[in-house]
């Protein structure tokens, strides 16, 4: 019990939550605002990967640490055209074409890393975003100190996430990317574009998904290597449905699971002798599983998630 | 949208909308807003729309009137942008208007109420009828947007609850949100597809109301329907449609039931005539029977009823209100999760389909394309699918194909099915033919108990006086007939005696020919109709 204490006590576990949060924080809205508008970009792990990569190699090769940002979203941005030509023009299954974009960008970013660095051994190393603090926030009494520790893109997740819900419940763009994804026909009569706006919806969101990539490798870490995205390409398209598709609750989260694998690390580190350590590596991906059951039976899907939209056809 | 007003709504609300046919003699030569020139659409060989001309005039009502298929609806999707046409312009006021674009039928003043609700269902009214109509960038200010409406709201009589979701409208409510979204926009030009098909009769007689107010302050209205009786009565003019064609326009004031029916189905049409009934005994009884929702779309609370030999009963109700319980239960489908249902006398304990149709029961379902055929699979198998473990069609556990085939020859030729011959897939034959097979292979075997429902959905005329006749001779011959329908019209013309539907409550409306359509309305509505005084509830 007492150990449970000292490590919810400590600033450093909450500090380690949050930046475990911000990848899933920035992969969440991405995904969020592609199912929002009616398609599935289960292309988001391979998009993690190519934005960590390109962001990586931008910086490595002399641009800026933004600059690296920057070229990161423009990568998943194209991935994202690319999904979005195949499922919203051509009407593909979004499965088949999500899983595709997965292992394309996953092998082409091998690939380039491989071909751009053929002879080292150990990864290069970039000078990664140091923690900035904000004002005030950082001054608050027990969280202040967890919030100190952030990187400049920490805060840009949190910033985003005001960001998209302001666009999807306040703008009329969101009115109708919200629209777009319950029935494109009602769209269509109204006199929008259901290409555009899915399409739009899928190029930002993959953008958002790369940033999430980019945040392990110039924040988290400072370098690349292979398999570092393991899996939080993933956990983001569950955090969706946990998350009932809003923002606010997208936020929430990704922070929990931040919290719950920031727990198990140091729970690890206490009776790790008693316990083997596979069980504590489990733990967080146990509670997804056990968070979905228990919200996702109540989803409210868009209704629209997952059908190809072809103007003139006969309904 | 230039200096066009809301077509005057704003000083005549409130004026009577009585159907003024004085005035329906002087819009002829009003202006005409809207003209469809050689319009024709095809679907790969299927010819929808052949050299179609249209006009309509400023606060006219114009009938679209036409069989399932007749091209109607294909004609007003390419009126508002929704399909490409292959041939033929449309032009609205002096402009014409771009292939395929909403959006400029909706900048030129063409509104559409669509049969299927085009309504984004996570949203509210408001957000529905907003859409689209500010600049995608702008941030969101609706204070503007929520007095406009409110105004509309105030003067056309189409109330609505504007901040609940849509997905907690009633299909009434719905569809005033679609009418809401048009004139939003200041139409000049509404069409409404099939807008009565969900409608109780009463809240289309608010329609009908709405829409005599809009046409007298201006608008020029086009009125979808297959329903001669709702044309006659909202209606300046008819336009009726036939494969694609049109077959004839008239002026509603000088129209005749009759003739307008032979226009729509191109050949004189036998009137159906139904003779007293005899009942006989009772062959099912309903006993406070109760099935829960999750078996049914809709769960049945409490029905108690009873079906006579010799009688057709109808159930009127609209869509959604027990009518798929009854018909799981007389299926075999479902059994009751309180109550009893018994059949000759002997209570119904099994969820058992070939039981039921051993013991005698026909079965015509709702989707017949769906539950009451296989679609890949020949004419001849369908004609056997309920017979094939024996004779007939069986021997020794092998199919008799000659048998089969046989059966289904003499099918084809006493129903009149049309179709290439009985190796035909089921698929291809129209929605007519396939239930005129359904019905070739239940009557066969001289059924105790039909339940036929929704027995003429979607079919022309000519079908459904050809299954009316044949259900009518069923029940002469001393079968017991449930037909279940939403057109009330069917149910006057079929059933000898009613009941009416409503959240799972099923009430005893007594025979039909004591009754009017106002009656069922409210029944079907949920009002009880006043019982005589001294009588205990």
């Amino acid at each position: 019990m007492e150990v449970l204490l000292d490590i919810f006590a400590s600033a450093n576990f909450w500090a380690a939550a949050v930046r475990i949060a911000t990848p899933l924080i920035f992969g969440v809205l991405g995904a969020l605002l592609c199912e929002r508008a009616g398609v599935l970009n289960l292309g988001i792990e391979g998009i993690f990967v190519a934005g960590a990569m390109a962001g990586w190699i931008a910086v490595y090769l002399g641009a800026g640490l933004w600059g690296g940002v920057l070229v990161a979203a423009l990568a998943g941005a194209a991935f994202g055209l690319l999904h979005a030509l195949l499922t919203v023009i051509l009407g593909l299954s979004q499965h088949v074409s999500g899983i595709g974009i997965t292992l394309l960008a996953t092998s082409v970013s091998y690939f380039t890393y491989r071909t751009a660095l053929p002879s080292v051994t150990s990864p290069p190393r970039i000078t990664p975003f140091q923690p900035v603090a904000i004002p005030g926030l950082s001054d608050l009494p027990f969280i202040g100190p967890a919030l100190f520790a952030q990187t400049p893109l920490s805060w840009l997740a949190f910033a985003l996430v005001a960001l998209l819900a302001f666009v999807l419940y306040r703008t009329p763009l969101g009115l109708a990317i919200r629209a777009v994804g319950d029935n494109p026909g009602a769209v269509e009569a109204q006199g929008l574009s259901v290409r555009a706006l899915r399409i739009g919806a899928v190029v930002a969101g993959s953008a958002l998904m790369a940033l999430g990539g980019a945040f392990l490798t110039l924040s988290a870490f400072d370098a690349f290597f292979f398999g570092m995205v393991n899996g939080r390409g993933w956990i983001c398209i569950a955090l969706v449905v946990f998350a009932s598709w809003q923002p606010g609750k997208a936020l929430l989260g990704a922070l929990l699971f931040g919290a719950f694998d920031a727990f198990q690390i140091r729970l690890q580190a206490e009776i790790g002798q008693i316990v083997p350590g596979q069980v504590f590596l489990m733990l967080p991906y146990l509670l997804s599983i056990l968070a979905l059951v228990l919200v996702a039976r109540r989803a409210d899907y868009p209704r629209a998630l997952l059908q190809p939209w072809f103007k003139g056809q006969r309904h | 949208m230039g200096g066009r007003t809301t077509a005057g709504l704003a000083g005549r609300a409130g004026q009577s909308g009585e159907h003024d046919k004085g005035a329906t003699l002087a819009n002829r030569q009003a202006e005409i807003v809207l003209s469809l020139q050689g319009i024709t659409k095809r679907f790969g060989p299927l010819v929808a729309n052949d050299g179609l001309d249209l006009t309509l005039h400023r606060g006219e009502i114009l009938a679209l009137l036409g069989e399932n298929g007749a091209g109607k609806t294909t004609l007003m999707n390419i009126l508002f942008g929704h399909y490409v046409q292959d041939e033929g312009s449309v032009r609205v006021a002096d402009q014409i208007l771009p292939p395929g674009s909403p959006g400029a039928a909706l900048a030129a003043g063409v509104g559409m109420v669509h049969q299927h609700f085009a309504l984004a269902e996570n949203l509210s009214g408001l957000d529905n009828i907003r859409l689209g109509t500010e600049p995608l960038m702008r941030l969101g200010a609706s204070r503007a947007a929520r007095r406009k409406i409110e105004r509309i709201i105030a003067e056309s009589g189409l109330e609505v609850d504007l901040d609940r979701r849509v997905a907690a409208l009633t299909v009434g409510e719905k569809q005033r949100v679609e009418i809401l979204k048009a004139l939003y926009r200041d139409v000049r030009v509404l069409i409404l597809d099939e807008p009565t098909a969900v409608l109780t009769p009463q809240e289309a007689e608010g329609l009908f109301t709405v829409l005599r107010r809009l046409a007298a302050n201006g608008l020029g209205v086009i009125f979808i329907s297959h329903k001669l009786g709702e044309v006659l009565a909202v209606s300046h003019r008819i336009a009726v449609l036939r494969a694609g064609r049109k077959a004839g326009e008239l002026l509603t004031a000088q129209a005749d039931r009759r003739a307008i029916a032979d226009l729509m189905v191109g050949k004189a049409v036998a009137e159906v005539r139904r003779s007293a009934p005899t009942p006989g005994k009772a062959l099912v009884e309903f006993r406070k029977v109760s099935l829960a929702r999750g078996v049914a779309r809709a769960p049945l609370t409490d029905a108690s009823f009873t079906l006579r030999r010799g009688e057709i009963v109808g159930i009127a109700g609209v869509s959604g209100n027990g009518q798929a319980a009854i018909a799981a239960l007389l299926s075999g489908l479902a059994v009751p999760s309180s109550g009893q249902v018994l059949l000759d006398g002997t209570p119904i304990t099994s969820a058992n389909p070939r039981a039921l149709v051993a013991a005698g029961v026909a079965r015509m379902p709702e989707d017949r394309q769906h539950d009451g055929v296989v679609g890949t699979m020949s004419i001849a198998d369908n004609i056997a699918l309920e017979e094939v473990r024996g004779k007939p069609f069986a021997r020794f556990g092998l199919l008799d194909r000659k048998a089969m085939r046989a059966r289904a020859n003499a099918a084809i030729a006493a129903y009149d099915i049309r179709c290439p011959g009985s190796d035909t897939e089921a698929r291809l034959l129209s929605g007519g033919n396939a239930q005129k097979l359904i019905l070739a292979r239940v009557l066969e075997r001289e059924p105790r108990l039909i339940l036929a429902n929704q027995p003429t959905r979607g079919l022309d005329i000519g079908a459904q006086s050809e299954i009316h006749r044949r259900l009518i001779a069923a029940r002469d011959r001393g079968a017991a007939v449930l037909v279940i329908s939403e057109d009330l019209d069917e149910l006057f013309a079929l059933a000898d005696r009613l009941l009416v539907v409503h959240a799972g409550q099923v009430s005893d409306a007594g025979p039909s020919a004591a009754l009017d359509r106002g009656s069922v309305g409210l029944l079907m509505a949920g009002q009880s109709i006043t019982a005589p005084l001294g009588v205990p509830a």
